[in-house]
Formats: C-alpha cells, sequence, structure tokens
C-alpha cells in the first residue's frame, strides 16, 4: 500500500537542461545545466538571493522555466510530485502545540486525505494497520521514538526536525528535498541531522537534496555540491566546486577560498547579495 | 423556574421533558452542543480562539441592526459573523497567523462591531427589547423554527469539518507542509473562519453572544488539556459539552437563576478540572 511511488532506475533523478527561471521580470538564473544521481546527498550553496530556493521550486513543479527543460524521475515535476518528499524551511512549533509527534509524522502519509476519518470496513482498518506500521518503522529510522508519544512543542529543535523528516519521508520518497533543514539548529544537531540525511540516502536510496547556508557541517558528508550565483550554476563534488578558480569564475570576480588546518572552509571576497543580514558570521554562505 | 426538585430523579426527569420549552431548549442545546465542540476543537488548536470572541461579538451589532431594519434577527447573526469573518481574513492576506498584527486587526473589527451595536441599538430603541437576551441568550424561549434552523446549519457545518478533519488538521500544525502537500491551503482557511461564524451565528441566538464562549472554548479547551490525541479529543470535547448544556439546562429549571450562569459555572469548572488533572499527571511523569 505505501509503495515506492516510481520503480527503482539507475536514471538521473534530477535533470535540468539549459533551464531559465524569471520571476516578475527578473532573471533569477539562465542556462543552468544539472544531473543528480539516484541515492546522493546533494547541497545547494550560494549567496542570499542566488535562487536556491527558487531552484527547489523548479524541481518541485510549483515554478516554470522560461527555457530550457526540467525532469525529476524522468518526467515533469508536477507528475513526479508524489515521489518527492519536502520539508520547507524551518519551522518551530508553539511550545503550547496539543499534538504528538507521531500524529505529526501520520498527517505525513493521510494529511492531504479528504472524508471522514473512520475506519468501518475491515479493508480501511487492514490499511490503517500497514500504515501504523509504517510510521512506527519510519520513527525508529530517524530515531525519534523515545520522544515520539510527547507533545510536538515541548521537544527541542533537532528532536523537532527529526519528527519532520520523518514525516516527509513516511511516503517513501525517491526524492527528499529540503530547504535550510540545519538553520537555527545548535552545532551537535547540525552533525547528527547531517549524519542522519547521510544514512537515509545510503540505506534507503533516497536523494537528498537540501539548501545550505553553510557547507561546513556537511562537509565528509557530500556526494556533490550546486553552487549558485550569479545568475548560473555549478555542479559537482565539494572540492571540484568549491575552490577559488571555479568560485571565481562563477562570480565573475576573484575569490579565494582558503582550508582551514581542521579542514574547514573560508570563501573569501565573494560580492554579498544585496539585503544579506550583517549580524551572522557566516563561512560559507 | 418555579418546580422544586423531588429528590426522585426519574419523576424530576418526566417533569423536565413535560414542557415543550423544556424539550427545545434540551434539543437545541444538545445541536449547539455538538457544534460548538466540534468546531471549537480546531479553533482552539488553530489559536483562534480570540477570532472567535469577535466573532461572537459581532452577533450583537448583528441581531441589532436587523432589527433596525426589520429583518429577521437570525439573518442579522449569520450577516454579521459571516461578514466579519470574511474581513478579518482579508485584513491578514496572505500573510500566515502571525499574532501581532492578527490580533490587533481583529480587536478593531471587535471594537468597530461593538461602537455600530450600540448604536444601532439607541437607534432603534423601541424595536429591539431585552439587550440582555441579546447578551446572555434565551434558552427556555427557543421555538420548533429555531430547533430546524440550528439542526441544518449545525449539519452543515459539521459534515464540512469531519470531511476536511484531516486536511484542516495538517493546515493547522503545519500550513507550509499542507501548502507543498498541494493542499488548498486559503480555501481552507477562509472556510474554516466561515464555519466558526456559522457555529457562533447559530449558538448565540441560544447561548446569547456573550456566552457562546462557554461552549466553543471550554469543552475544546478542556479535552486539549486531557489527551493529545486528535480522534479521542473531539468525541472528549462534545462529551464535556453535552454535559455542560444538559447539566445546565437540567439544573437550571429546578433554580431561581438563569441558564447561562449555569452553563457557564460548569463549562468553568469543567476546564479547571482538567488544567488540574494535567498538572498531576505532569507532576507524576517528572517525577
Amino acid at each position: 500500500m505505501i509503495e515506492p511511488a516510481l520503480e527503482e532506475t539507475t536514471n538521473p533523478v534530477i535533470e535540468l537542461d539549459s533551464a531559465t527561471v524569471r520571476l516578475g521580470g527578473r532573471g533569477i538564473f539562465s542556462d543552468v545545466n544539472l544531473t543528480v544521481g539516484p541515492g546522493l546527498l546533494v547541497a545547494v550553496l550560494g549567496p542570499n538571493g542566488a535562487g536556491k530556493t527558487t531552484l527547489m521550486r523548479v524541481i518541485l513543479g510549483l515554478v516554470r522555466p522560461e527555457a530550457g527543460t526540467v525532469a525529476v524521475l524522468g518526467r515533469p515535476p508536477a507528475q513526479a510530485r508524489p515521489a518527492i518528499g519536502y520539508l520547507p524551511q524551518r519551522r518551530g512549533f508553539d511550545s503550547s502545540t496539543r499534538i504528538r509527534g507521531i500524529d505529526l509524522v501520520r498527517l505525513g502519509l493521510d494529511g492531504a486525505r479528504w472524508g471522514v476519518p473512520i475506519s468501518i470496513t475491515s479493508n480501511a482498518r487492514r490499511r490503517r494497520r500497514i500504515e501504523t506500521h509504517r510510521i512506527e518503522e519510519v520513527i525508529e529510522l530517524v530515531g525519534a521514538r523515545a520522544y515520539a508519544h510527547r507533545a510536538i512543542g515541548e521537544l527541542s529543535g533537532g528532536e523537532q526536525q527529526r519528527l519532520l523528516i520523518a514525516q516527509a519521508l513516511v511516503r517513501k520518497p525517491r526524492l527528499l528535498i529540503l530547504d535550510e533543514p540545519l538553520d537555527s539548529l545548535d552545532l551537535p544537531n547540525q552533525a547528527a541531522v547531517t549524519a542522519l540525511l547521510r544514512r537515509i540516502c545510503t540505506t534507503q536510496n533516497v536523494t537528498v537534496l537540501l539548501v545550505a547556508h553553510d557547507v561546513n557541517p556537511l562537509l565528509g558528508y557530500l556526494d556533490q555540491v550546486i553552487y549558485m550565483a550569479g545568475g548560473r550554476a555549478m555542479s559537482g563534488p565539494v572540492e571540484r566546486v568549491i575552490n577559488s578558480s571555479t568560485l571565481s569564475e562563477l562570480y565573475g570576480a576573484p575569490i579565494e577560498v582558503l582550508r582551514t588546518t581542521d579542514g574547514r572552509v573560508v570563501v573569501v571576497g565573494q560580492p554579498e547579495a544585496p539585503h544579506v543580514h550583517g549580524h551572522r558570521h557566516e563561512l560559507v554562505s | 423556574m418555579s418546580t422544586r426538585l423531588s429528590l426522585d430523579p426519574i419523576s424530576d426527569l418526566r417533569e423536565l421533558f413535560a414542557f415543550p420549552f423544556m424539550v427545545n431548549a434540551l434539543e437545541a442545546g444538545t445541536i449547539v452542543a455538538v457544534l460548538a465542540a466540534v468546531v471549537g476543537w480546531y479553533m482552539v488548536l488553530r489559536r483562534q480562539t480570540f477570532a472567535g470572541h469577535t466573532l461572537s461579538v459581532m452577533a450583537f451589532p448583528g441581531a441589532a441592526g436587523a432589527a433596525l431594519v426589520g429583518l429577521p434577527t437570525g439573518l442579522g447573526y449569520y450577516v454579521a459573523c459571516g461578514g466579519a469573518a470574511l474581513f478579518m481574513r482579508r485584513a491578514r492576506g496572505s500573510a500566515r497567523r502571525s499574532y501581532g498584527t492578527e490580533t490587533a486587526t481583529i480587536a478593531t473589527v471587535q471594537v468597530v462591531g461593538l461602537a455600530a451595536g450600540y448604536l444601532f441599538l439607541s437607534l432603534g430603541n423601541a424595536v429591539l427589547g431585552g439587550t440582555e437576551t441579546l447578551l446572555f441568550g434565551t434558552f427556555l424561549g427557543v421555538s420548533r423554527t429555531q430547533v430546524l434552523a440550528l439542526l441544518i446549519v449545525a449539519a452543515v457545518a459539521v459534515t464540512l469539518v469531519a470531511v476536511s478533519a484531516r486536511p484542516l488538521l495538517l493546515e493547522t500544525i503545519d500550513p507550509e507542509a499542507a501548502r507543498a502537500r498541494g493542499l488548498p491551503v486559503a480555501i481552507l482557511d477562509t472556510g474554516f473562519l466561515l464555519v466558526l461564524a456559522a457555529a457562533v451565528a447559530a449558538t448565540s441566538q441560544i447561548t446569547g453572544a456573550l456566552l457562546v464562549f462557554a461552549l466553543l472554548v471550554a469543552p475544546a479547551a478542556a479535552a486539549q488539556q486531557l489527551t493529545m490525541r486528535p480522534g479521542i479529543g473531539l468525541v472528549l470535547s462534545v462529551v464535556f459539552a453535552l454535559l455542560i448544556v444538559w447539566l445546565g439546562l437540567g439544573i437550571a429549571y429546578f433554580s431561581i437563576y438563569p441558564v447561562g450562569f449555569y452553563v457557564t459555572s460548569i463549562a468553568f469548572a469543567l476546564f479547571l478540572a482538567a488544567r488540574l488533572v494535567r498538572s498531576i499527571r505532569t507532576r507524576r511523569r517528572a517525577r
């Protein structure tokens, strides 16, 4: 009943072919070519306003490119929708929200289902049992069993994030898209959530595409990065993209990528997009 | 009421049902209890209690305005509540429920509503008798027609909520996820406010503009103190509301004090009890 929405293949999960996107008359990016394979952990990086969120919305089929083609799992994005799990940018739950984590995960399965939610027929009851089993399985997978029955509002940011990931995973998507999943988490939780996403990629054969502010918590886990700047995008393994020459070419300005002794990456000299919050010290943004 | 309690519960009950006005009151109260409990459960979870309160206040200018221009009072309730609901939704625009701006808008609507009601009342002084009835209800003056009208409104409203139970829950807890799942978030949001307006308009004709709250908030809030499960919470909310109405009407029949007083007091006591149970449970778990 909760089968993967499309059969598994080794074909690319995401393919953009010279895609150009304009929003409200403003060019967001143009002539972007991208290929993302199955079961990979991919980060979308770049300064604010470079079009990271727009790229997600294109892949989700919410924004259509003006030119070029986009294919997700070999079909138009809107048709691939059932096979995509999506986690919007982190939203905290009010501390008094009286709903359990497990109910939040269940809504991932049946939250879009209309009709009176009472299972009377034996078929409906069987379906409910299968769904309950799947919910327990996915809660186990994200390691949230200890607190899945507590009120979501009482949980920490990291715990809420795990349950939201479970909610996005419960329908067995082939592609999981997360918008800033590490934002507003503390460092240990950033590391834990990143490790969890890596594990999901490998064990569930799900492609995970996430937007990130800072590449550093993800270093060592990523298969591929997509770096967006100046209306263009570069894609490839971390070392091939985040280096002085590639980023200088992308920005059209001299950029220096430094590595600290503990392996962290610092990008120096990037021209900031307007409306950047100055209060935040960002390493790679 | 002039009757006295006889200590024989069976004959007391028989006496309760002997009068048509009492039967009407019990039927109307039962319908209103179910409606208010179901809609109220979502309202409390959505944190739209203040919006609900403002809608109930709108019943006042609605009734006074209808009396002024010579329309049926009931119609005035629905027009004023529905209009206020749409206005509040529009004023909020597409912005998500951010409480700072939303509460300011709602408060403005409330003040304008009260002012308009007061104006209508003074303009049509001779036409509308009984401001007290308007504010505190006419439990014991419900007609057959009113019962029927209530039944229809309640059936439609409860059916709408039941059919969209899960999408509405998802939209309530996590609007972003609901949007990503392709749910019509704006329609759900506006639709719920309109159902809430209908529930308030229907309920306040019985309980009065000020006491709607006893049935809309207290049962739902008490249920949410006791359980986090959506299904059980909804059932519990309905049970509490029925308990409040039946007990309130029953006691008021044998007493000299108004129904509204008993309904509100029982509702408040129930909420307190639920809070107490929850804090005891929390403490026990912490130990």
